[in-house]
């Protein structure tokens, strides 16, 4: 009985096992790098889903804790390539405490405003850290930072795109069944209600300004982490990943996907990246398509595509 | 032990020029029902938001159980004791109205800083909330969500949420406002069977209810408590019956 | 550092941090009345810089252009708010940030697919690009001082607008209280689209002023859309007075961080720390300024609402 509840996430973890192989049948080993991006903006969008999604809070500066990570990954293989550096089991837990905390620092902060000025103060603060990273002229500035290589796991080549891929799919995977059980916790309902009505969840007990501080910060580690693992997958880092803008395609993902929806993230990055991918080749303007669609979506589908789906958020 | 649970001191809150409560002062025994009654403006739900401490006073105190409370948030107040219910409906719409009274069960059910264990899984949170629905006649409501209910439904589930911390003081603004007769006579009808077990701060419009229900009675005019005794004494009081009860002529 | 150089540079403060307020005053006003979160205020401005630009060359007087570009953008702000943004009022303001996201980037990119990547070349009119004697011995940029003179007209004309007028006092109810408003029986749509396009207005002034100074160039809103945020928020939303005072200390703070911060840093810590951190505290420090406002006042300096 509990196998039919998860028949749909088997089917899509057998395909996605399978993709690679499928790939190489087909001739199109370049789409491995790919589905690799998808996956890893696919937890980026999911840990902002978090945010937006369960918590209700609208954060126009996610993208800073993304970059954040992508930045420890960049930095620690500069300056201790030949030692743990290099390790991706150093590395990338590293790239999510950082982020964590400083999701932790901004969040204190940010969330003592409501409404607009949350929004506005969240794109503020990660405009100052975009800033921040520009004139770090030591490791790239505005250029950005070249990785010599990808990290290192022991047993693994993750120079090689396939293994690379199963790598992050196994940690999307493992992301996605911490975000469900997140869903489901008291924690996972505190945030619901917070979002809901935080008014009266004050009136109730609930400490809400905790919630969303931690809530915040679960989102901006793991907003880390997709940083780390995209800096691996470019072999570069650069401020661009923090930008603004990367913080408002994160939002048009989540939109797209599903507000809210445990497969919203995924759903959202994989048309997002799809569309892209799609329309690049017909026009260089494609973004006006973009453009057009996100606004056909926020005003005549607002639930997005897992909105097409029956099922608790 | 002291006798009263609730003490207000001298509770200032301006909004602009307009004072809506003018150095309140009063004292709420233990386990009595204490209404509030005064005309549309009077201050009285800004009192109550001052006592919930959803609203900061400009001047004055609460004190409870002997405990100066006035600097504590309104999550804080509600760890100690309190529970508000709100003159607006404000419960949780997206969610069941189960689910509502579960969230509240779970206010008081240990930290909600759990983040693997489904809370379905948590029997005991939700025979409670299955318990308090039971009281207030919604069982049968039990899986409709909140959004859809109707007005007065909407108004036991919000004494619902209330009840569910198990509080000591309850602060119910209210709780019939917009119901039909039978409705009002059925909230008044359970008011009654709660008394014994809690103290009791109830603002209410409804004359009738107020004088069924009250012990005592504060009467509340442009922010200032102009009489307060027990209901015979403000039934019978000049001042009180011009200025709200309306019987002008003499 | 000569006192020189100080009143250079807080002439050069006051003129940037007017420019912001002509941007801050439209976006203060459609937060505090219609509770909608733009995203599109600064493709307004890039608008009118275009618009100004394209003109100008095709007329060859910047003065005829500046009036035109003004008007263009109004119109195009209002024909804006009644076919978009009216219907983002009542939704919630994730849904105004995608959908103003997503006008940007259709701006930007009509924008690239009209006029290219390239930056347009806006100049400074040639009556106006020598220097004036300020004080004995003190030159500075005519153009500069006309900027100076025209958003201090501006901010004179508002404020007169918003505290002597009819629509002024719509305006602050609006701001204030929405509900208010409407229930006074004030025609709540026609108020909005007219703010909008005073907004609208605003911004193309200050695109076609600054384009000469600034590269008139894709994207060039929203860096400059981001300082408006930090203005709005410094100043209290729904605040024309706010906005004007926060313009003035983002203006300040980011012309004295960027001309005095790295300076003072030499003198006390070593120049490759200097160098290395200066630059970067620089870039921030009127974020820095935002955060210190916020903490002593949440809802800034004089939020319209209580």
């Amino acid at each position: 009985m509990r196998l039919r509840r998860h028949a749909w996430p088997l089917v899509a973890l057998a395909l996605a096992v399978a993709y690679p192989l499928a790939a190489r049948a087909l001739g199109q080993e370049f789409y491995v790098g790919f589905a690799s991006r998808v996956l890893i903006m696919a937890l980026f969008a999911s840990s902002l889903n978090l945010l937006v999604g369960m918590g209700g809070m609208v954060s126009l500066g996610h993208a800073a804790f993304y970059g954040a990570g992508a930045y420890v990954v960049g930095i620690a293989a500069t300056e201790w390539p030949a030692g743990l550096g290099a390790q991706a089991l150093a590395a990338w837990p590293l790239a999510m405490a950082v982020s964590g905390a400083l999701a932790l620092a901004i969040g204190a902060v940010c969330l003592r405003t409501r409404g607009v000025y949350f929004i506005m103060i969240t794109l503020a603060f990660a405009q100052m850290i975009y800033y921040v990273f520009v004139s770090l002229k030591a490791y790239g500035g505005d250029d950005g930072l070249s990785l010599a290589k990808r990290s290192t796991l022991p047993g693994l080549d993750l120079g090689s795109d396939t293994a690379f891929y199963y790598t992050v799919l196994v940690i999307f995977a493992a992301a996605l069944v911490a975000l469900a059980r997140l869903g489901g916790s008291r924690f996972g309902a505190a945030l619901g209600g917070i979002r809901d009505n935080e008014a009266r969840m004050e009136s109730l007990g609930f400490p809400t300004y905790r919630f969303k501080l931690a809530a915040f910060a679960i989102g901006g580690a793991l907003a880390g982490l997709a940083g780390a693992l995209m800096a691996n997958q470019n072999a570069f880092v650069s401020p661009n990943m923090m930008h603004w803008e990367q913080s408002g395609v994160a939002l048009v993902m989540v939109i797209l996907g599903g507000l809210g929806r445990l497969w919203g993230g995924f759903a959202g990055a994989a048309l997002y990246l799809a569309l892209e991918e799609l329309l690049s080749g017909f026009t260089g303007h494609w973004q006006i398509v973009l453009g057009a669609v996100l606004l056909l979506v926020v005003f005549f589908a607002p639930r997005g595509i897992a909105g097409l789906f029956p099922g608790k958020p | 032990m002291n006798p009263h649970l609730l003490e207000i001191d001298g509770l200032t809150k301006r909004f602009g020029g307009l004072v809506a409560t003018d150095a309140v002062s009063l004292g709420i025994r233990r386990g009595e029902t204490h209404a509030l009654i005064g005309p549309n403006g009077a201050g009285k739900t800004t009192l109550i938001a001052q006592l919930s401490g959803a609203l900061a006073p400009d001047r004055g105190s609460v004190r409870f159980d002997g405990r100066d409370v006035t600097r504590l948030s309104a999550h804080e107040r509600a760890a100690l004791g309190f529970a508000r219910s709100f003159q607006v409906t404000s419960v949780f719409h997206a969610l069941s109205v189960l689910d509502n009274v579960a969230l509240a069960v779970q206010a008081k059910s240990g930290s909600s800083f759990r983040f693997w264990k489904p809370v379905r899984e948590e029997r005991a949170i939700f025979e409670s909330a299955g318990s308090v629905l039971r009281l207030l006649g919604l069982e049968d409501m039990a899986g409709r969500r909140a959004q859809s209910l109707a007005h007065g439904e909407h108004r036991q589930l919000e004494l619902a949420l209330a009840l569910a911390t198990r509080p000591q003081l309850l602060l119910l603004d209210e709780p019939m406002a917009g119901m039909g007769l039978e409705e009002s006579a059925r909230m008044v009808a359970l008011i009654d069977r709660l008394k014994p077990e809690y103290t009791i701060v109830l603002v209410e419009h409804d004359m009738d209810a107020v004088f069924r229900l009250a012990d005592r009675i504060s009467v509340m005019v442009s922010g200032r408590v102009i009489a307060t005794g027990a209901a015979e004494e403000i039934r019978a009081n000049d001042e009180v019956r011009s200025a709200y009860l309306g019987e002008g002529e003499a | 550092m000569t006192w020189l150089l100080f009143l250079e540079q807080c002439l050069n403060g006051l003129q940037f941090g007017l420019m912001l307020f002509l941007l801050a005053a439209g976006l203060t006003l459609v937060f505090g009345i219609m509770d909608l979160i733009n995203l599109a205020h600064g493709s307004l401005y890039m608008v009118g810089a275009y618009i100004a630009a394209t003109l100008t060359r095709a007329t060859g007087s910047f003065l005829l252009a500046l009036p035109l570009s003004i008007a263009a953008t109004a119109i195009l702000g209002m024909l804006l708010e009644v076919a978009v943004l009216r219907h983002l009022y009542r939704r919630d303001h994730l849904s105004q940030v995608l959908a103003t996201f997503a006008l940007i980037l259709i701006a930007n990119e009509t924008t690239r697919a009209i006029w290219g990547v390239q930056s347009l070349s806006l100049n400074v009119p040639q009556a106006l690009s020598g220097s004036v004697h300020v004080l004995p011995g003190v030159a500075y940029p005519a153009y500069r001082l006309v900027i100076i003179a025209v958003g201090a007209a501006i901010a004179a004309l508002l404020y007169l607008l918003v505290t002597h007028t009819r629509v002024g006092m719509l305006v602050r109810a609006g701001a204030s209280n929405r509900e208010m408003a409407t229930a006074m029986g004030t025609n709540i749509g026609r108020l909005f689209t007219a703010v909008f396009g005073a907004g609208a207005a605003l911004c193309a002034l200050a695109g076609a002023l600054l384009g000469p100074l600034l590269a008139v160039q894709p994207g060039m809103g929203e860096n400059i859309l981001i300082l408006a945020f930090v203005v709005v928020v410094i100043g209290g939303i729904g605040s024309i007075r706010g906005a004007l005072v926060g313009a003035v200390l983002v203006g300040l703070a980011d012309t004295f961080g960027r001309a005095f911060i790295p300076l003072a840093l030499k003198h006390v810590a070593s120049t490759s720390i200097a160098d290395a951190a200066g630059p970067s505290i620089a870039a921030i420090s009127i974020y820095l300024l935002m955060v210190v406002v916020l903490f002593w006042k949440p809802q800034g300096l004089f939020p319209a609402r209580g």
